[in-house]
């Protein structure tokens, strides 16, 4: 299968990294809800069989040569997807959790919104009953304090079941957080003036292995993605200075 | 205070041989052992010069000279270090940047490849 893009053709990008227990399902599935759209599975040099099962449910591979990590890894996949014309990039993590079905809900607020990106929500319809408490508790608090950077409400801010058009494709391209980047994204797309849009997605449990956010690492995610919001708030406003 | 001047003069030769070695042997590009030498001739120089100590310490508002080459030891290597930091995180951004355009040539050149092979 080639990548080759169509007119306003959709990309779905699935990151993962020793994945073996659920890609294949993960692309199984995909590929069932959405025909004839392409799954690029972006392996960021696992150790197990996660590229040859991920080849064997019909995805192409994009094998990194050394662990990048999940914005490395997301990075890569949305530049192959810009050099080779795709109009939409749909990320999904590699692990099952989030749910094929609502990808066409996603393309469509992407194609009818004008925004740049449209972020699938687990608290817009009750989709959060999966997540854990820690989990909830650091969203509340990032809520707190994303609100007043980009002047409102982002309900989701660490959901990776993420839609983007050609125009966030190109900066994200360019420019892309490498470690826990959703929050920092935001950000990103802020400072560019682009628009996001949430709509409302139900996360499911993992198919197979653990969150790599354990309870001593939830805290230098924390520290990260403040520093990382702080420093991209401070390019921002220089920039705006200047202008 | 004499033993102290004399164990940090001692580092500071410790250290510059190291570097020199680590240069030779090719362990480190000449232009990362350049603040390394920096700072350990520093110290070299400041260890044995006692009139400069002396002056260095009342200029820092240290009583002790000794413990005024520590603080000015201590600010050079963190420098040092900070400078590494930012070589380190250039190095970093550019080997990503290289390991993500290399898949993707990789990525091309299997799929002419195996177009190659459709067609032929």
């Amino acid at each position: 299968m080639s990548l080759a893009a169509e007119p306003s053709a959709l990309l779905i990008v699935v990151p993962a990294f020793n994945e073996e227990e659920a890609i294949g399902q993960v692309v199984r599935e995909i590929r069932a809800t959405a025909p004839g759209v392409p799954v690029l599975v972006i392996d960021d040099c696992s150790v197990d069989g996660t590229a040859a099962l991920a080849r064997a449910a019909g995805a192409e591979v994009l094998p990194l040569p050394h662990h990048l990590g999940l914005g490395g890894a997301v990075q890569a996949g949305y530049k192959l997807a810009f050099e080779l014309g795709y109009e939409y990039v749909i990320r999904m993590d590699g692990d099952g959790q989030h749910d094929p079905r609502f990808i066409p809900k996603i393309l469509e607020a992407l194609r009818t919104s004008s925004c740049q990106m449209v972020i699938g929500s687990r608290y817009l319809d009750g989709g959060a009953e999966h997540t854990s408490f820690a989990r909830g508790l650091g969203i509340r608090f990032f809520r707190l304090v994303l609100r007043p950077i980009l002047g409102r409400e982002v309900r989701d801010p660490t959901s990776g079941f993420v839609g983007v058009n050609r125009e966030a494709l190109q900066v994200f391209s360019r420019s892309f957080p490498l470690e826990y980047p959703e929050i920092e994204t935001l950000v990103v797309l802020q400072r560019k003036a682009f628009r996001f849009v949430e709509v409302p997605c139900r996360m499911r449990q993992r198919l197979a292995g653990r969150s790599t956010i354990t309870a001593l690492r939830s805290l230098y995610y924390i520290a990260h993605v403040l520093l990382g919001v702080f420093v991209n708030v401070l390019k921002y406003e220089r920039k705006r200075k200047k202008r | 205070m004499e033993g102290l001047l004399n164990f940090l003069t001692g580092l500071a030769v410790v250290l510059i041989a190291m570097v020199l070695f680590s240069v030779r042997r090719s362990h480190i590009r000449v232009e990362y052992s350049v603040s390394w030498l920096g700072a350990a001739l520093t110290l070299l120089v400041v260890s044995r010069l006692h009139p400069v100590l002396v002056r260095l310490a009342a200029l820092m508002g240290i009583g002790q000279p000794p413990l005024a080459l520590l603080t000015l030891v201590g600010c050079l290597f963190l420098l040092v270090l900070f400078r590494l930091s930012v070589i380190i995180s250039k190095l970093k951004d550019s080997n990503i940047a290289m390991a993500q355009r290399l898949a993707i040539v990789e990525y091309h050149l299997r799929s002419l490849h195996e177009e190659n092979q459709t067609h032929g």
